[in-house]
């Protein structure tokens, strides 16, 4: 068996957890190929990790930008011999994965949780309301990984580094600008704490007390839906079925109600935190310790006692 | 310029879904239906663009059981102009890659400028369809958009992506998908759902096409998700700060 695995970066540089969590994954599966499209830098990183046995560079400026048409048909040109084709499930493989499978005429396994064997998965549908095992008849099998449900390979790899070029841009798409969200605290999918707002915070200056206090925690901010639409968190901060799913150590919810399409993005995190003053709201129904309190009172004590 | 909006009738969102007890499958049963969500928002956006004269007519289609009429009428009464419904078994749900093929040769006789499509169908979470459909046409593809722009024969296309936002240009004829922020779909008033009564719908059978949609994937079982623990009240931050310091966070 072996399985190409799409390499995630971003920002031109490596993204090594998602990256890492992909392989510990694909190596379930047969031996692993990570496909690098990015600088040379990029594919040095990756093939520290362990389990990968060779690094494929792509550094061709038509992959840079996770331009789903260019990198499909790199990665349908590097074919021959694979069994399966990976990725973490990233927005850069939800976009490109399903066109790969599409042009080899197979079907997606989407956001897999489970590896059971080389051809059977299990898979989250209806929010997280139930997980499907599923066994796919095709040749090739592409998979993207839900990287919260699977561990960091070690970093102790030395796989060679082999250049692939492919061909190159397809000139059906390009790449205008990036609006890249700056920030210094820890990446939203793989921070042990994850402290998030919800409506109830009411305006975009009362977030800052949901920033406050993951940093106090020395956590990442999260938000649901409605808090992004409203204009108080930035739409990649965005926790939920659509958005992006976590499994924290601790994740605390603010004034967040508890839909089912966002518990869907959290209700795996081992320890859960929720604040509402509404005494009734679902999200007391996952939640390990909850607060029955106004935020306004309840976050800053908070802030002042920890 | 023509706008083809392909839509799937799912259970509604606000519905949450009960694994059956032998595990065969989840209670679709009197469960209420609606149009997938992020579809509402691809068949605002084609509207939006006929509203303003950059698109000349909205064509809308889906892939289904003969309910799924309902979910066409309800475009059309949002101002789509015409509706071409696909028939499949009924209880037999489509995948991706079948619904692609069968859209690809609707997309073959209407010639769209422009395919807008839901970035996801919220029953199977598969965030697929569009990226396939874009595959086997050979054209591009802006996935998960939060604003449009058409412009010289190419629609400049604002990405919700990880790390925040991006912005690609991708050329016509295109897929575009949905994300959320895109915009928000309108409610159709009473006098619209009384006149898309009367808008042409097609209707055709997935046997009229030369296309083999057996499924490639078999579900073997389904199961209900792990379930947590009952958790507890606390009595005030003092008490939340002591769990805390228990648990090690602080
Ligand atoms: C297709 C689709 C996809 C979706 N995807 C997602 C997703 O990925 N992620 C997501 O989160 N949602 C998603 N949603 C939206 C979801 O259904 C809910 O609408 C959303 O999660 C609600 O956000 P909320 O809990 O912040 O707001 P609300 O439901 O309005 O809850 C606000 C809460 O704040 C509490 N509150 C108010 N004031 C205070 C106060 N002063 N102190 C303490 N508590 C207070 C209230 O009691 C209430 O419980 C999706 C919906 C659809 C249709
Ligand atoms: N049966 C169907 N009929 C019409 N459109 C569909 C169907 N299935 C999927 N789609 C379209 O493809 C999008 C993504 O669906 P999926 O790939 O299943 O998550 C949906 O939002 C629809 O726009």
């Amino acid at each position: 068996m072996t399985v190409l695995c799409l390499a995630e970066v971003s920002g031109g540089a490596l993204a090594l957890d998602a990256t890492s969590k992909a392989v510990t994954a694909s190596a379930k599966l047969g031996d692993v190929t990570l496909l690098v499209c990015g600088p040379k830098a990029a594919a040095e990183d990756a093939a520290k990790i362990a389990g990968v046995s060779t690094v494929l560079l792509a550094d061709d400026p038509a992959y840079a930008n996770g331009l789903a048409e260019n990198i499909a048909a790199l990665i349908v040109s590097l074919k021959d011999g694979v069994t399966h084709i990976t990725a973490a499930s990233t927005s850069i493989a939800k976009n490109v994965l399903p066109r790969v499978a599409a042009l080899l005429d197979v079907m997606i396994l989407s956001d897999v949780i489970e590896v059971v064997d080389a051809d059977t998965f299990k898979r989250p549908v209806y929010a997280g309301n139930a997980v499907q095992t599923v066994k796919t008849s095709d040749a090739i099998k592409v998979v993207t990984f839900r990287t919260s449900t699977f561990d960091l390979a070690a970093d102790t790899g030395a796989a060679a580094i082999e250049a692939v070029t492919g061909t190159g841009d397809a000139a059906l798409s390009s790449h205008v600008s990036d609006d890249v969200s700056e920030s210094d605290r820890p990446e939203l999918t793989s921070a042990g704490v994850v402290v998030s707002g919800g409506r109830g915070v009411g305006s975009e200056e009362d977030f800052a007390l949901i920033e406050k206090l993951a940093d106090k925690l020395g956590g990442a901010v999260g938000a649901s839906r409605a808090a992004v639409d409203s204009g108080y968190a930035a739409n990649d901060l965005q926790v939920g079925q659509t958005g992006k799913v976590v499994a924290p150590d601790l994740y605390v919810a603010i004034g967040i109600s508890g839909a089912i399409q966002h518990l869907a993005g959290m209700k795996d995190s081992k320890v859960i935190v929720a604040i509402n003053k509404d005494e009734e709201a679902p999200i007391f129904q996952v939640s390990d310790f909850g607060l029955a309190a106004d935020l306004f009172q309840a976050v800053p004590e908070l802030l002042e006692k920890l | 310029m023509k706008v083809l909006v392909p839509v799937k009738r799912v259970i509604d969102y606000n519905v949450k879904v009960k694994v059956k007890a032998d595990g065969s499958g989840v209670d679709l049963a009197n469960v209420k239906m609606s149009m997938n969500p992020f579809d509402e928002i691809a068949v605002e956006e084609a509207i939006r663009l006929k509203e303003a004269g950059t698109a000349t007519e909205v064509v809308v289609v889906s892939i289904g059981e003969k309910k799924a009429t309902d979910t066409l009428r309800s475009a059309m009464a949002m101002g789509a102009d015409r509706a071409v419904l696909i028939t499949t078994d009924q209880g037999v749900d489509i995948e991706p890659l079948a619904v692609a093929k069968l859209l690809k040769a609707v997309i073959d006789e209407e010639a769209p400028d422009l395919v807008i499509a839901g970035k996801q169908a919220i029953d199977n979470d598969m965030n697929a369809t569009g990226q396939m459909l874009a595959a086997l046409l050979g054209w591009g593809q802006a996935t998960f958009a939060s604003e449009v722009k058409i412009e010289d024969g190419a629609a400049i296309v604002t990405r919700e992506v990880d790390g925040g936002m991006q912005t690609i240009s991708v050329k016509l004829p295109a897929i575009i998908t949905a994300d959320l922020r895109l915009n928000e779909p309108r409610y159709a008033s009473l006098p619209n759902i009384m006149k898309a009564k009367k808008k042409p719908l097609e209707e055709k059978s997935a046997d009229d096409f030369d296309i083999d949609i057996t499924p490639r994937q078999t579900i073997i079982a389904t199961e209900e998700p792990a379930t947590r623990e009952a958790g507890i009240m606390v009595g005030s931050v003092d008490e939340l700060v002591a769990k805390l310091k228990e648990g090690g966070f602080v």
